[in-house]
Order: C-alpha cells, then sequence, then structure tokens
C-alpha cells in the first residue's frame, strides 16, 4: 500500500479515573534497509521511528521503534481518563513526514 | 514490504550464522542492553513478556509485555540482524506500564524485554519464539 | 499436462515427504474454536459437505480453523485485522471519480451496502456466457462505464476494491452456481483440481484432500477453501488474492503457472468455491 493511513481505536466513553485500552495501526512499508533491489542497491531504509500518544497534551507513552515492527505497526497501550478529552496521535518517519489522528473520549 | 523466499533464506542465513558464531550478534546485544541501563545490574521478575511459542510467521509476531511501576521498557530481539525492537517511556497518563505490538523475527531466537523502574532499578524477561518456516510459498 | 498415477511405493513415500507424522488428517484441528467477530458476528466456519464433495468429506472446513491461535485472533477483532487497511482504501476508491465519465462506483452503485451477495456468488457466468470473477466484473465497469484504465489483477487498486466488496458479503454462505451455463466451466476447474502439475507431480488434491490436517513441512494443510479470500497474510504483509495463491500453489510444485486472471484459473476458482459452498464469507481473512 502506498498511501500512509492512521487508524485508533478509543472507547466513546469512560468513567473517571478509568484505564482504557487504545489500539493503533498505521498502513506504512517498515522497510528495512536491509533488503537490495533486482539490481543491488540498498533500497533505504524507511520506518516510522518515533509513535506518541497524549491525553489533553499529557503523555500517555512515547515509543522509538526499530526496523524489527512489522509493516503497517500495530501498537496497543492503556491510558487512564480523569476528564472529558481528546487523545492525540503522531508518528514520525524517516523521510520527517508527521501522521496525527485524534479521537475524543467523554467521561460520565 | 515483502520478503521473497530467497530474502527469507538470506535472512534465515544470516541468524544461523549469528547462531554459530555468537558474539557479534551478542555484542550488540549486550550493547543494547548496556546502552538502556548504563550497564547496571538487572534482576529477574516484575515484569511479564508475553509471546507465542510458535509463530507461524516471522513477520508478524505479536507480543506484549508489562512492568508495573516501571517507567520505561525496552525489547530486543538477540537473533535479529540489529537487535533493536523498540523502547517506550510512560508518562503520566499511562493507564498501565504495558504495549503490545507486531515484530519481526528473523528465525528462532530469543526475545528479551528490560524494564526500568520508578527507583531506577532494572528487570528483565526473556522468551523463545520459534519461528517456522512455512512449506509452501504463494 | 499429462496425469499419472503414483504406484503404492511412492504414493507412501510422497505421504512421508508430506511429513504425515501423525493420525491428525481430517479432524479439526480446533474443535472448540468458533469464529465471532468483534464479539457479535457468527461465521460458519464448518459446513456439511456439498453434494459434489460428499464423496471426499464430511464437513468443509474454513482454512481459519487450520492457523494458530495468534492467527485466528486477528482475524476476530475488525481492528486488529490488518486487511482493513485495504478496505478503508477501497471506500475512498468507490468514491472517486474517474475516467472520461467522470464517474466513481457510488455514481452508479450508490452506497456499497448494495454489493452484499455479490462476493458469495463468484465467479459467476456473464451475460455472453463467459465465467467472470469479481476483478473482471470490476474492470469492465472501469473499462466501460467509468471509461478509465483497468486495473491490475494484483494492484492495490484491485485488491482494496475487492477487499470492499468481500467485505459487504461478510457472513453469508458461499453460494456458486455450478449447473446450467456455468457447467462447462466447473467441469473444467475440476479437472485442474485433480490433474498433477509440475516436476513434483501433485494435484491440489494430493495436498487438500488427501492429506489436510497433515503438516507439509511447518505448514498446517488446510482444504484448501476460499471463502476467506482475498485474505491478509502475514507472510506478504499485505492481501493476497486468491489467483495468487494459486499461482503460487503450482509454483511450489515445480510447475509452469497459469496468469492470474487467465481463464483457467477461474475456473479453478469456481470449482474450488463450490467445495466450499454454505461456508461463510469470511471477507478479509488473516492467514499465515
Amino acid at each position: 500500500m502506498s498511501d500512509i493511513r492512521p487508524r485508533v481505536r478509543v472507547p466513546r466513553t469512560a468513567s473517571a479515573g478509568e484505564s482504557v485500552l487504545l489500539k493503533t495501526l498505521i498502513s506504512h512499508p517498515m522497510e528495512t534497509g536491509q533488503r537490495r533491489d533486482g539490481s543491488g542497491n540498498v533500497i533505504p531504509r524507511w520506518i516510522i521511528n518515533r509513535f506518541t500518544c497524549e491525553f489533553n497534551g499529557r503523555n500517555v507513552i512515547d515509543m522509538a521503534l526499530d526496523p524489527a515492527i512489522s509493516t503497517n505497526p500495530y501498537i496497543e497501550f492503556e491510558a487512564v481518563v480523569d476528564e472529558t478529552g481528546e487523545f492525540t496521535f503522531t508518528w514520525h518517519d524517516d523521510n520527517g513526514d508527521v501522521y496525527t489522528d485524534t479521537q475524543s473520549i467523554e467521561v460520565a | 514490504m515483502k520478503f521473497s523466499r530467497r530474502e527469507a533464506l538470506v535472512l534465515a542465513l544470516g541468524s544461523a550464522a549469528a547462531a554459530a558464531i555468537p558474539l557479534p550478534a551478542l555484542a550488540a546485544v549486550e550493547q543494547a542492553i548496556a546502552d538502556f541501563t548504563g550497564g547496571a545490574a538487572v534482576a529477574e521478575g516484575g515484569i511479564t513478556l508475553t509471546t507465542p511459542e510458535i509463530a507461524e510467521n516471522g513477520n508478524t509476531v505479536p507480543i506484549s509485555v508489562e512492568a508495573p511501576g516501571a517507567v520505561a521498557i525496552m525489547v530486543v530481539a538477540a537473533g535479529n540482524p540489529t537487535p533493536g525492537v523498540c523502547r517506550a517511556t510512560f508518562g503520566d497518563q499511562a493507564g498501565a506500564q504495558m504495549f503490545g505490538a507486531r515484530i519481526r523475527l528473523a528465525g528462532t531466537q530469543d526475545v528479551v524485554a528490560i524494564a526500568q523502574m520508578a527507583d531506577g532499578s532494572f528487570v528483565r524477561a526473556s522468551n523463545e519464539v520459534k519461528v517456522t518456516i512455512g512449506g509452501c510459498g504463494g | 499436462m499429462k496425469q499419472r498415477r503414483l504406484g503404492p511405493l511412492a504414493a507412501a513415500t510422497a505421504a512421508l515427504a508430506l511429513g504425515a507424522l501423525s493420525s491428525a488428517s481430517l479432524a479439526d484441528p480446533h474443535p472448540d474454536a468458533e469464529l465471532v467477530i468483534d464479539g457479535e458476528l457468527h461465521l460458519v466456519t464448518r459446513a456439511p459437505a456439498p453434494e459434489h464433495v460428499a464423496h471426499v468429506f464430511d464437513t468443509v472446513k474454513s482454512g481459519w480453523l487450520y492457523r494458530t491461535d495468534e492467527t485466528r485472533a486477528l482475524q476476530m477483532d475488525d481492528f486488529d485485522n490488518p486487511g482493513m487497511l485495504y478496505v478503508d482504501r477501497g471506500q475512498d476508491l468507490w468514491d472517486t471519480a474517474e475516467g472520461t465519465a467522470d464517474a466513481s462506483c457510488a455514481s452508479c452503485h450508490g452506497d456499497v451496502e448494495t454489493m452484499r451477495g455479490v462476493r458469495a456468488t463468484m465467479p459467476r457466468v456473464n451475460d455472453n456466457g463467459e465465467l467472470w470473477a469479481l476483478e473482471n466484473y470490476i474492470n469492465d465497469c472501469r473499462t466501460e462505464r467509468m471509461g478509465a484504465e483497468p486495473w491490475g489483477w494484483t494492484s492495490d487498486g484491485m485488491k482494496s476494491m475487492t477487499a470492499l466488496i468481500s467485505l459487504q458479503s461478510r457472513g453469508l454462505p458461499m453460494s456458486v452456481q455450478i449447473d446450467g451455463p456455468a457447467a462447462e466451466y466447473w467441469e473444467q476447474g475440476k479437472e485442474m483440481y485433480y490433474t498433477r502439475y509440475g516436476q513434483l507431480e501433485l494435484s491440489c488434491a494430493n495436498c487438500h484432500e488427501d492429506n489436510n490436517g497433515r503438516m507439509i513441512r511447518a505448514d498446517h494443510l488446510s482444504q484448501g477453501m476460499v471463502n476467506g479470500f482475498p485474505t491478509y497474510r502475514l507472510k506478504n504483509a499485505g492481501i493476497v488474492p486468491m489467483h495468487q495463491r494459486f499461482r503460487g500453489c503450482i509454483r511450489d510444485t515445480r510447475g509452469e503457472t497459469f496468469a492470474e486472471g487467465s481463464p483457467e484459473f477461474i475456473a479453478l476458482e469456481l470449482y474450488v468455491a463450490s467445495r466450499g459452498n454454505g461456508l461463510s464469507i469470511e471477507g478479509v481473512s488473516v492467514r499465515q
């Protein structure tokens, strides 16, 4: 797949102080930089090298990723929500491109 | 990204070579761990690494790791051409000190997770994952 | 391609080469496994064998049953299923106007939900009496109605569109027509299924009838059902269409393969699909 597209799954609602499971997936080739093309030239490394998640501007998780992460990187983790707010998910790749997605959650 | 049979063979041979001559690969693993721990002692326990016993395909192996009270967790794949897999640091909004991911394993090998705890100590867990080489391409 | 029966010794050797170390053949690999998507949608992965394969199987089984716990789990949650990345892309393409007519799929067909049922009856004989696969119908729309370039059989566009359209039929029983105008194609496909190809002289039946449930090296041989296609293969980290899988199988026999989209593969697709009549369309499945 050539286009890069993030997907995230966040519960719509939670109770205050609840820990919720967040799932993220982004379409990306995660080219390792160790392969060669048909002419013997090294295919340049092109991976998502950093992923972060924040809730209302406060850090949930910050990850450094290596080429051993699979194509179409999938990451899941947990966040604690104490108020209604918004998650921001950010993926950084080797080309300097940044992909973001946001999702809100309501605390009842 | 996909690996052809030829490339998979090269990867497999690479890991076989690493098993036969463990020193350089081992050095890379030790170096990656030392970079994370600063050379501190690493204890067992207090960290749970979940991996399949057998992975049907090394391209996509689901793993998860949890270490209650950790500030950071690193995962390395000891038998890959380069051992690094990922490092996570947890913020105040983390609901648990855990994550799950899908990773590449170049062959049967140990996956190692090391957590840095809030008091600065380190703990580790390690699992062997058998990566099968299927009969059928396609 | 010449058909030849193996002598008993050669057949026994072949069976050994296939790793027939257990009596697992024909047994249900995971008898308790039930395929439920997102805890809601129950899919039929075991069905009474259709009449035309009743001499071989009592029950036909989805390839999903032959995979490991981890691989099976990936298909039970639409977020965990990476094939849905292609479905998303397919939805974008569905709504994108292209070609001299500046038309999209949606211009004529409206919501993609109108495609429900289509995948379950493919391949199907068209108005001119030719057997067409889903890909043929999609390209016919592109060239004849949209005035757009046809997609390659295994192109990203085609894989994304077949993923999207197949998903609309998820849960419906596979129900391809095998009589009437389809009969001659079905006979052709059946002939191919039992023909030994390649230097290894293997037919589809040698693996998927005679040895299903056994291991071929580290691969767990299924009945070779196609109700899960298009499938997201972990090996390819992408969608694999049925004909690409057929080509891989024949190549593994060390044979000269047919091309994706060839009349031969479309006929084989019909026959193989008919063996799984009654199994749920899995839309975008996940395999190893």
